[in-house]
Parts: C-alpha cells; sequence; structure tokens
C-alpha cells in the first residue's frame, strides 16, 4: 500500500519525507489530545481516570511486546514475568531501601531488562513455538522465585504491600493524581518506541522478523539485535510492572500472571502487529472489552439467575477470546491496519482508485 | 586487496551433506571488477557455493578467501561488512517494509547509530537516515523503481521484487556481488533490463560480480568468464567462446552420445 499524500502536499526534503507529524493542525491535534488526557480528573469521574490509567499502564507493558514481537517477530509470553521483575525491583527500593518512587523507577526497568535479556539467550537457536516454551519459562520460574526465595525480603506468596510515590510532599495516591505519573511516562515511551521503529534499531528489527538468513547475508548481527530486543521488551514491562505495583499499592505473584501475558499478546494482534499505534489500539479495545464484560455481568445474572456468579468471571475470557478471532479472521493486521485504511480511504474521497 | 588482482579465491573445497557431495575440490577465481558467471546443470551445486561463500554451510575442506580474509570461520553478518553483498535465488527480500526501507535496511552495514542513538532518533540518528536516503535515493533512480519507491515489497509483482532485490544488494555498495539467478521466472523483456543493470553496474562502478544463471544466451553474452560446474566438480573454465566448444560441457548439457 502506498502512502497518499493529501493533494497539494509536496515534500520539498527527505527530512520533511520522513516525518511522522505533518502538518501544523496535526501538532495541535495532538497536543489537545494530550491536554485533555492530562486535564481528565478535573471533569471525569474516578472510575473513568482509574481505567484510563490502568490502560496507560497496559500500553506500555504492550509496547514493549510489540518491540520484540511486532517487530523483530519473537513471540513471547514473558512479558508479565518481567512486569512482575520491575515491579518487585521497585517496591523494595522504595520499601526497604527508603528510594524516591522516581528513581526506583529506571532501576526497575533496568533490572528487568536484564532479567529480560537472560530469558532472551534461547532465542539465538529456537524460533517460534519453542521459543514461546523457552520465555513461557519466564513465566513461571519468576513468579516461583518470587514465592520461595528470601521469604523475610520478599514475604513469599503473600506478596508485598507498595507504598505509593511520593514527589516534593504530594501523594500519589489515587487515580486522578497517579495518572500524571502514567500518562507522563506513557509520552516518554511511545516516543521510544516510535523512534526504534523508524531508525536502523527498527529496521533490523524488521529484517531479523521478515527474513532471518537474508538480514544476517546483509550483515544484520542476528544474536545481538534479538538481545536488544528482548532486552527493550522487558524493560518496557519492567517500568509497566512498576507503575502497576504501586497504582494497586499491592504485588504478590500473582499480580502479574500467565494470562496477562497472553492477553498482551492478543492485544497486540488486535492492534496490530509492527506499528506504532498497534499497541494503543489493542490495549484501548480489548480493555474496554474487559470493562464491558464487567458492566455486562449484573445483566447476566438477572437474565439468567440459574447460572452461578462463576459464569460470570467466564464472561472476560469469552469477550476476549471472540474478539481475537473475529479479528485473525477479518482483520489479521489489526486496527492500526484498518486505521490506515480509513485515512487512504478518506484522502481519495469522492474516487475510491 | 592482493596485487594479482584476484579479490577472491576459493580454494579446494568440499562440501556434503551426509554423505552426498554438493561440492568437490572445487578452486575458483574471481578477479577484480569481472564478471564471473557459475553454469551448470540442476543440482551441480552452484548455489551451494554462493553458501559457502556466505559461510551458510562450512565447508568439509578448503578455504575461500576474500581480500586476504578467511570467510570459512566467519560469522555470516561479518562477511557482510567485509564488502560481499548477494541476491536470493527465491527472492528474499524483507516483505513486510516498503522498497524504502528494505533498501534503507541495507545500508545498516554502513550506519554508525547505536542503540541508545536509535533510540532517542533526533540529532545524529536522524542526520545519518537523511544522509543514507541520499543514497538509496539514487540506486531507486538507477533501478528506475521510483513508482514503488513506498509501495510494501510482500504486494510487488515478481519482475519487480527482483528488482528491489538487486537494489538491496546495492545498497551494501559491495565490491563484490553475489547475484543467484536474477532472472529467473522472467520474460524476456525484464531479462533484458535486468542484464542491462547488470552491465551497468559493471561499468559505472567496476564491481565484481558473480553470477549464476540458466539462460545460456544471456550468460554467454555478459560474462567475462564463465565457470562450469557438474555434480560438484568444477569442469571446465574460460571465456564464453571457450566454453561454448567444450567437450565437457556439451557432455554435461546434453549427455553422452551412445554410440560406440
Amino acid at each position: 500500500m502506498a502512502i497518499l499524500r493529501p493533494a497539494g502536499e509536496f515534500d520539498t526534503g527527505y527530512a520533511r519525507d520522513m516525518a511522522t507529524i505533518r502538518r501544523p493542525w496535526q501538532w495541535w491535534l495532538l497536543l489537545a489530545f494530550i491536554l485533555a488526557l492530562y486535564t481528565l480528573p478535573f471533569y471525569a469521574g474516578q472510575s473513568l481516570v482509574s481505567l484510563v490509567n490502568r490502560i496507560g499502564i497496559t500500553i506500555i507493558a504492550v509496547q514493549g511486546l510489540n518491540l520484540l514481537t511486532g517487530y523483530t517477530g519473537q513471540i513471547s509470553l514473558g512479558q508479565a514475568a518481567f512486569m512482575t521483575t520491575g515491579g518487585y525491583i521497585s517496591a523494595l527500593l522504595v520499601n526497604n531501601l527508603g528510594w524516591s518512587f522516581f528513581a526506583a523507577l529506571p532501576v526497575a526497568a533496568m533490572g528487568a531488562g536484564i532479567v529480560g535479556l537472560l530469558f532472551g539467550l534461547p532465542s539465538l537457536r529456537v524460533k517460534g513455538f519453542y521459543l514461546v516454551m523457552a520465555t513461557l519459562a519466564a513465566q513461571f520460574i519468576i513468579p516461583w522465585f518470587t514465592r520461595n526465595a528470601f521469604p523475610d525480603v520478599l514475604n513469599g506468596a503473600q506478596g508485598l504491600n507498595v507504598q505509593v510515590p511520593i514527589l516534593l510532599g504530594l501523594e500519589f495516591n489515587r487515580p486522578q493524581r497517579y495518572i500524571y505519573i502514567t500518562l507522563t511516562v506513557l509520552i516518554l515511551t511511545t516516543i521510544v518506541a516510535h523512534n526504534v521503529s523508524r531508525s536502523r534499531l527498527g529496521r533490523a528489527f524488521v529484517a531479523i522478523r521478515d527474513n532471518d538468513l537474508a538480514a544476517e547475508v546483509l550483515g544484520v548481527n542476528l544474536f545481538k539485535h534479538k538481545l536488544q530486543a528482548f532486552f527493550l521488551a522487558a524493560v518496557y514491562a519492567g517500568v509497566a510492572g512498576a507503575l502497576a505495583a504501586h497504582n494497586i499499592r499491592h504485588l504478590n505473584s500473582e499480580t502479574f500472571n500467565l494470562t496477562d501475558s497472553v492477553f498482551y499478546l492478543g492485544m497486540l494482534v488486535v492492534g496490530g502487529l509492527g506499528s506504532s499505534l498497534g499497541p494503543i489500539f489493542g490495549a484501548i479495545i480489548v480493555e474496554l472489552l474487559i470493562e464491558g464484560a464487567t458492566l455486562f455481568g449484573p445483566f447476566f445474572i438477572r437474565t439468567f439467575p440459574s447460572t452461578a456468579a462463576g459464569a460470570v468471571q467466564a464472561l472476560r475470557p469469552l469477550f476476549f477470546g471472540t474478539a481475537l478471532m473475529l479479528f485473525l479472521i477479518f482483520e489479521p493486521r489489526g486496527l492500526a491496519h484498518r486505521w490506515y485504511l480509513l485515512k487512504a480511504a478518506w484522502r481519495l474521497r469522492p474516487f475510491s482508485h | 586487496m592482493t596485487t594479482d588482482g584476484i579479490q577472491l579465491r576459493v580454494d579446494d573445497v568440499s562440501l556434503s551433506f551426509a554423505g552426498i557431495s554438493a561440492l568437490l575440490y572445487v578452486t575458483l577465481e574471481a578477479r577484480q571488477g569481472e564478471i564471473l558467471a557459475i553454469i551448470g546443470p540442476n543440482g551441480a551445486g552452484k548455489t551451494s557455493m554462493l553458501n559457502c561463500i556466505n559461510n551458510f554451510y562450512r565447508p568439509d575442506k578448503g578455504r575461500i578467501i576474500f581480500e586476504g580474509h578467511d570467510l570459512t570461520r566467519m560469522p555470516a553478518h561479518r562477511i557482510a561488512q567485509l564488502g560481499i553483498a548477494r541476491t536470493f535465488q527465491n527472492i528474499a527480500l524483507y516483505t513486510g517494509l516498503s522498497t524504502l526501507d528494505n533498501l534503507m535496511a541495507a545500508r545498516h552495514i554502513h550506519m554508525r547509530a547505536g542503540f541508545v542513538q536509535s533510540l532517542l532518533y533526533w540529532g545524529p540518528a536522524h542526520r545519518e537516515d537523511v544522509a543514507h536516503r541520499q543514497v538509496v535515493e539514487e540506486i531507486i533512480d538507477f533501478l528506475e523503481i521510483e513508482h514503488i519507491r513506498k509501495a510494501i515489497v510482500g504486494t510487488l509483482p515478481y519482475g519487480l521484487r527482483k528488482r528491489v532485490e538487486l537494489g538491496r544488494a546495492l545498497a551494501m555498495e559491495p565490491r563484490l556481488l553475489l547475484l543467484d539467478e536474477p532472472m529467473t521466472g522472467m520474460n524476456q523483456e525484464e531479462k533484458e533490463d535486468m542484464a542491462r543493470f547488470i552491465l551497468d553496474i559493471h561499468e559505472r562502478h567496476g564491481k565484481t560480480i558473480l553470477l549464476i544463471e540458466h539462460d545460456m544466451g544471456l550468460v554467454m553474452d555478459i560474462a567475462d568468464r564463465i565457470v562450469v560446474l557438474d555434480f560438484g566438480l568444477k569442469i571446465a573454465e574460460g571465456t564464453p567462446g571457450e566454453i561454448r566448444h567444450n567437450e565437457a560441457v556439451i557432455r554435461a548439457y546434453l549427455g553422452e552420445e551412445m554410440t560406440e
């Protein structure tokens, strides 16, 4: 699909041709959108703010997975495990060593990144399904570690109570405040993820995904770049894990679990693998679906009173699974692709070709 | 570079798969700036030869020397950095990327932006991208693929994909270009276009080209020298004129006469 330019818009240099945001009004629109998000606590209720906050954190985790799975083509089921890693590192630094959350966050990200690097090592030898198995190992080993190792520090299966972040005396103890941390971090992670996608690094990633043999012949060091992708994915997971842990203020081995890892992959499919917008679309849609399932629950119980309340629990995976199947059948390239098609159609209007 | 003008020396290389010999004691030399064609019937070991040069296959015996470097102990990505580029028989493009990005991806070995610079993008990485875009655009111009610059290569027709793959190899600015059947599956017009591009590359940039091709007429027209393989053995070597009349070659291609 060729990229279409609106009529009358011509590029006068390569830098301009390569720009992501191309026209002043697009900048204004973006600024307005960000402003609307930042001012959300002033005009929206707690539940909406809390939902946006949660979605923001999820987007970060999925962005990381997108760098690894979407761009580099290395499927991973370990994202939640690296979130656990990041969450625990940050929680321990803040709780036990009295660090500021804002100092602990980058350390947690790096720590998770290094652990991710270790679990990325098998990617040199195995691909596809077998690599999924290897990353699945992370999903079992890391929670097991938090349950069983150093019980006096990690507090076993009970887990930790996590302190709220404090900045200059301001406690980020409510979603209305926490959302500022989430949004700021999210903007940074979005910019970095987009930069990766358009840089030398991102092209090397995609080269590995699309044809690893050719990539090698063209001078791409497979091992180095695969590990960089694993590192980045885990750094993103570490950030998301730390943000989530301090948001919900509790953390144990099950806070981020295998189901989450699977959901993140699903979000990526729904949103669009290998696109900067994919994680954003995917996380929003799937989180809204889950929210919808929760809202739908009471109605479901009233309509079918005989079914146990447990059936309501089944609604979430049901909604998610259905959405995933529909996407795989009708739009395997995800919402991001649909969005590009929509833009193209708009530019061609009223002529369809 | 060696003084005798020999850029690539394949020295006594043997390769076998589970006892079946793909290459047997093959020795060949590519001289600086020539078009050397490797021909032979199917299964003669032509592609295996290229795969040994790329070190996809590690020869059981023998050495491959490129400008003084022994390639047989070198990882594939290092060989690319030495200046060897390649196209594939079955096209191995990055199907999800545009033509432009495929060529930009091939600039990988010439670009310096590291991990952190790529994450930040603005500044050095961006300037570098723009500078390399210039080089890539010249190649796009040369191969006359401007109109598909931003098309995803997976959606392109076969002939164009072959051309993009040649462009990708050129974007590496190699000193030695390995072309594995660049004209297979093309119609006469596309073949002639491709032959013209290969000759242009050769004349303009003086690159050494190692070419595998089945179309005998084209090989005879464009190659400076020809090496003939049959069942992993080198059976002949010489100029097109010599090969045309070589007994062993005619036997390999047409079979033995059954007259006693």
